[in-house]
């Protein structure tokens, strides 16, 4: 078809956790502008297996940007060149032919490669289940409003509950922190009644994981907003600073 | 006691002290621009000279200098160990980077930038506080006018300095008309000399040109450490950070080696 592009590839390619990495390069040819990116690797993918080569190893679900499994470092960014999207959606129309494609793992020392560009992201999830919950003891279904709860409040816990936990916020910050994750998940819970109860050993636990799991500290860059798919804000960070100042010295 | 040393062990702990001790830093550089524009007073430096006294001698000053001094290392201290943490967090770098949409510079070379300004600090004080607490300043004698306080010409170089102090005392001039004398040591002149110098202005401007980048990021940023963000004066904040600390007060620093560079008496 005409129309169609063809693209020249730097994939980062690692057998296992602990062997040697390097880039190789690859041609994608004949690749439709309206395929997503990781469309465009399944088509380069069935040419390595056709060829009797390892295909490449990436993460993905639910391709429709809520999974959070998506994690590729595309030319120098986190999930590619756009803004608010995830990698799945992104689209090859956002290239144009002959252009060289660098693509790469998230690199955090608590992020280790296991494959090529699959990292593990379980720390995120040590965290979350260090505090990142609500006890609740079951019963019957409560009534709707039962609690009242601010629109504004409603609406803010929202925006921070959108956090799929990507793991680009700890990809795109040059200290590989993981502020932006932990104060969504802080601040979800903290705007809410529902979190008050534990809101305080949910801060201090959430954040001494997040600091056993070897992330690095905040400077304040923003680059994390910047290129967070879901366009959660830095206010949250802040507002876990103070959520962590209060449990530490009035309680 | 141990349970403070636990919370500055925590990353956000961390940016605590650093957020603290440097806002403490900016309030110290608000007194210092301010104190030294008496280097600009047309008096042949008779009043930096007595504020340079007073700064070294009175009590309270006296105490808090040691502990900006203190905040000075802790600052320094702290930051080396953020950057060594941050660097660890990321042992292998990405083959292409961009950089990313929002951040500026400044923010991303914090260590660098503080790095300069410590280096530019210990020869600043060599340069100035050493000579004038260690060193050999000599005393000079002005000579003013008794009503209207005025100085009446360049001082004259005492020789007498091993045992001298500070102080004030009435005389006559050689008409016989009576004279306020002010005899004080005149670092006003350590200043004008050490000056002259390309190389050392050079440095200077470099140092403050360091600190204006370094205060753009860093003071808003302390305010976002400790949690005080809020739609409503975050400009505010920002406003401050940008004209204050990052123009203003590296501006008028950096006016002090070039006017004695350009003045050459």
């Amino acid at each position: 078809m005409s129309g169609n592009m063809n693209l020249t590839l730097k994939v980062w390619r690692q057998k296992s956790q602990n062997a040697q990495g390097a880039f190789e390069t690859y041609e994608a040819k004949n690749i439709s502008p309206d395929m997503s990116f990781l469309e465009m690797m399944d088509v380069v993918n069935e040419d390595l297996i056709k060829a009797g080569k390892e295909p490449i190893a990436f993460d993905h679900d639910c391709r429709e940007g809520i999974c959070g499994m998506c994690s590729m470092y595309i030319n120098g960014r986190a999930h590619g060149p756009l803004k608010g999207v995830t990698t799945c959606q992104l689209h090859m129309r956002s290239f144009s032919s002959g252009e060289t494609i660098t693509i790469e793992p998230w690199r955090a020392s608590a992020f280790p490669v296991l494959r090529d560009l699959v990292v593990d992201r379980t720390a995120f999830e040590r965290i979350q289940q260090a505090g990142g919950y609500v006890s609740v003891n079951t019963g019957s279904v409560p009534d709707a409003n039962a609690i009242p709860i601010s629109k504004e409040n409603a609406d803010e816990a929202f925006l921070s509950a959108a956090c799929i936990g990507c793991g680009a916020c700890v990809a795109a910050c040059k200290n590989s922190s993981a502020m932006l994750f932990v104060s969504a998940k802080v601040s979800q819970y903290a705007l809410l009644p529902q979190g008050n109860v534990e809101r305080k050993e949910r801060v201090l636990k959430m954040v001494s994981q997040m600091d056993q799991e070897g992330f690095g500290n905040c400077s304040n860059t923003e680059a994390c907003e910047a290129e967070c798919p879901k366009e959660i804000k830095v206010t949250n960070i802040a507002r876990m600073n103070r959520e962590f100042l209060r449990a530490k010295l009035f309680s | 006691m141990n349970s403070a040393f636990k919370f500055l062990d925590t990353s956000i702990g961390r940016k605590v002290l650093m957020s603290l001790t440097g806002l403490f830093l900016c309030t110290f550089l608000i007194v210092h621009v301010s104190g030294n524009m008496q280097l600009f007073k047309n008096d042949y430096g008779l009043a930096f000279n007595q504020y340079s006294v007073f700064m070294t001698t009175f009590t309270p000053i006296k105490v808090v200098s040691y502990l900006l001094y203190l905040t000075i290392i802790l600052h320094a201290i702290s930051g080396f160990r953020l950057t060594m943490q941050n660097r660890a967090a990321r042992k292998i770098s990405y083959g292409a980077t961009k950089d990313p949409r929002s951040s500026s510079w400044a923010s991303k070379n914090m260590g660098i930038l503080g790095t300069i300004i410590l280096l530019f600090l210990v020869t600043h004080m060599a340069n100035f506080w050493f000579k004038y607490k260690f060193g050999d300043v000599p005393y000079v004698q002005y000579m003013l006018d008794v009503n209207s306080g005025e100085v009446l010409g360049a001082p004259v170089g005492l020789t007498d300095s091993g045992h001298m102090k500070p102080h004030e005392l009435m005389a006559s001039d050689a008409n016989g008309q009576p004279v306020k004398l002010v005899i004080v040591r005149d670092l006003y002149n350590v200043v004008k000399i050490a000056f002259q110098e390309t190389w050392l202005v050079v440095l200077y401007l470099l140092g403050m040109i360091a600190l204006a980048y370094h205060l753009v990021h860093g003071f808003q940023s302390s305010f976002q450490s400790l949690g005080i963000r809020h739609p409503s004066y975050a400009s505010l904040i920002q406003g401050i950070g940008v004209w204050v600390f990052g123009i203003l007060i590296p501006l008028l620093f950096a006016a002090m080696p070039v006017y004695f560079y350009f003045m050459k008496s």
